[in-house]
């Protein structure tokens, strides 16, 4: 404190009001748990889960074919590995398997893209269209595969069409949803400026509506995965649910395990790419994130 | 307040300058409720006039700029504008919203030479993107053409909003309560903003507000509206001298002019 300032002070002090020169700053204190730092808590976390693991498992709690331990876990997961990284019969499973996806993603987007813009933009699709949809959408869609594969048959056709259908109504009620999202004002706008429908639906709608979309998209993105195994479940094939459907009759639980630790690697793939995407589009809009991830 | 008075002053202008926009005998009943929201609205916009409408929510205010817009169209009467009857919009009827209403993923100059992008086409509108800066520069943003509306404030997105409106040159400005979301300090220095920029370009311009400070200091002519059906009350002719400063608010004639206003719409309010 300058002694200028410190004489004001003292001054101040003449009408009975003590100053005794301390500033009173305090500090506030996040509680502990907030403290921890993102690397920290991940690996606490991991630890305390697999720690746990390990008791269970070593205490015989759990029969081992119900639950393995975690060291029994983590050698079938380098054998899975090294089976996939030489080329062996799980890198051609998990190859269809992601084409299965892919091509399931493919469709979804674009299937539900088309119905969520006839749906959000004519007013046919909002009175015709979406209750049809929305029926539909409240079955259980698991129960079509049986459908799938007498339409369809055993290869990959039919997962394809199970995934699909699955993943289409996220995208088509978030991409109607965008379109829904315009303000009265940015329509006044883009009508006062004479813009035809067209334009309206491109230059404002739709990218008003992105966010929404990627959403739908995220979404769908988790769907097509569950399809897909669904299906490769049920309707047999050369996939990764294949192969965790049998692994898990033999009783090879460590499999089973590892099989779906490298599709949740495949299903992270697809959702961070989408992640990836929305940043990389969405340049506008910074919200919508938790744990910098979602 | 007789009309010899507005000529007494420096700004005088010619004693009658031609009608820009017209409407007469309009109404508007909406079918869905049978309701009347304008019932014989009569009105004249002359050249480089500023008239306000004043009025509570609810009183036909914004459905009368709508109309006046092309926006939304009349259930009976007239709407000419600069001689041709309004039946849609129009590029010569510049809008300015309650918001600013710029596209996030458009830098402010993107969206200034938006209204020519939509009629005109992208090679149009990079003819105009010198027009648009120097219309940055007319409003004090000069050096804001490459920024994104997220970075720019609520009155400096009101400004860009501003040049989007001009940048077609339209023969009449129709203002949706264009500040009212911003606060009272920045309101009062876009006033000030938008009065130097329509007597510069001896703009003819229609503002619908609740505030009666913000109609007074701005307006030659005051619409006073009334609800049940809306219709005009009251025509008040402002006689204050341009350029108005905000000074004004403070002399009698100022607070005489409000507080008149003021009785007649609590006058409503009470009823």
């Amino acid at each position: 404190m300058s002694t200028q300032a410190k004489m004001q002070t003292r001054a101040a002090s003449a009408d009975g009001f003590q100053d005794d020169g301390a500033d009173t700053v305090w500090i506030e204190q996040d509680p502990f748990i907030d403290r921890i730092p993102r690397w920290v808590a991940m690996l606490g976390l991991f630890v305390a889960i697999v720690g746990l693991w390990q008791v269970v498992t070593a205490l015989d709690i759990v029969s081992p074919i119900v639950l393995p331990s975690p060291a029994e876990t983590w050698a079938d997961i380098l054998f899975v590995g090294n089976n996939l990284l030489t080329g062996g019969h799980m890198l051609d499973a998990l190859i269809t398997t992601s084409l299965t996806v892919l091509y399931g993603f493919a469709i979804a987007v674009a299937l539900g893209f088309s119905l969520g813009v006839l749906v959000g933009e004519t007013k046919f699709g909002e009175r015709a269209v979406m209750p049809y949809l929305v029926a539909i959408d409240t079955m259980p869609k698991v129960a079509f595969a049986p459908l799938f594969i007498a339409w369809l048959g055993f290869g990959i056709s039919s997962k394809v069409a199970l995934a699909a259908f699955i993943a289409t109504f996220p995208v088509v009620v978030s991409t109607a949803a965008g379109l829904y999202a315009v303000s009265e004002n940015e329509r006044f706008l883009f009508k006062s400026m004479g813009a035809s429908r067209l334009q309206t639906l491109v230059r404002l709608k739709l990218p008003i509506g992105l966010p929404y979309f990627f959403t739908g998209l995220k979404i769908a993105s988790v769907g097509v995965m569950a399809g897909a195994i669904t299906g490769e479940f049920l309707g047999g094939g050369e996939g990764f649910g294949a192969l965790i459907r049998i692994s898990a009759s033999q009783l090879n639980t460590p499999r089973v395990f590892s099989l779906i630790i490298y599709l949740s690697f495949l299903g992270l793939a697809l959702y961070l790419t989408v992640v990836w995407l929305q940043a990389r589009l969405i340049f506008w809009n910074k919200t919508d994130k938790i744990g910098g991830i979602a | 307040m007789t009309d010899q008075s507005l000529h007494d002053t420096a700004t005088a202008k010619p004693a009658v300058e031609r009608p820009v926009f017209q409407i007469s005998r309009l109404s508007k009943i909406y079918q869905r409720n049978r309701f009347t929201a304008l019932s014989d609205v009569n009105l004249t916009l002359r050249k480089g006039e500023f008239a306000s409408v004043i009025g509570s929510s609810g009183c036909g205010k914004s459905t009368l700029l709508k109309i006046m817009a092309g926006l939304m169209p009349p259930s009976s009467g007239r709407v000419v504008l600069d001689g041709r009857p309004v039946m849609g919009p129009r590029e010569d009827i510049g809008m300015m919203f309650q918001q600013a209403t710029l596209l996030p993923w458009k830098t402010a100059l993107e969206n200034i030479v938006l209204p020519i992008e939509i009629r005109e086409g992208k090679a149009a509108a990079r003819r105009y993107r010198d027009r648009a800066q120097d219309l940055l520069d007319l409003v004090g943003l000069a050096r804001a053409a490459d920024v994104y509306p997220s970075e720019l404030s609520g009155g400096m997105a009101q400004r860009v909003s501003i040049c989007r409106m001009l940048i077609s040159d339209p023969s009449v400005l129709l203002l949706d309560e264009p500040f009212s979301a911003l606060d009272e300090l920045t309101r009062d220095f876009m006033n000030m903003e938008l009065q130097r920029i329509c007597m510069e370009r001896r703009a003819t311009a229609f503002l619908v507000t609740h505030s009666i400070p913000e109609a007074v200091i701005l307006s030659d002519k005051i619409y006073v509206m009334q609800s049940n059906p809306g219709h005009v009350a009251e025509v008040i002719d402002i006689d204050l001298p341009r350029p108005r400063t905000l000074e004004m608010i403070n002399t009698a004639k100022f607070g005489a002019i409000v507080g008149h206003i003021r009785g007649k719409l609590e006058k409503e309010a009470k009823a």
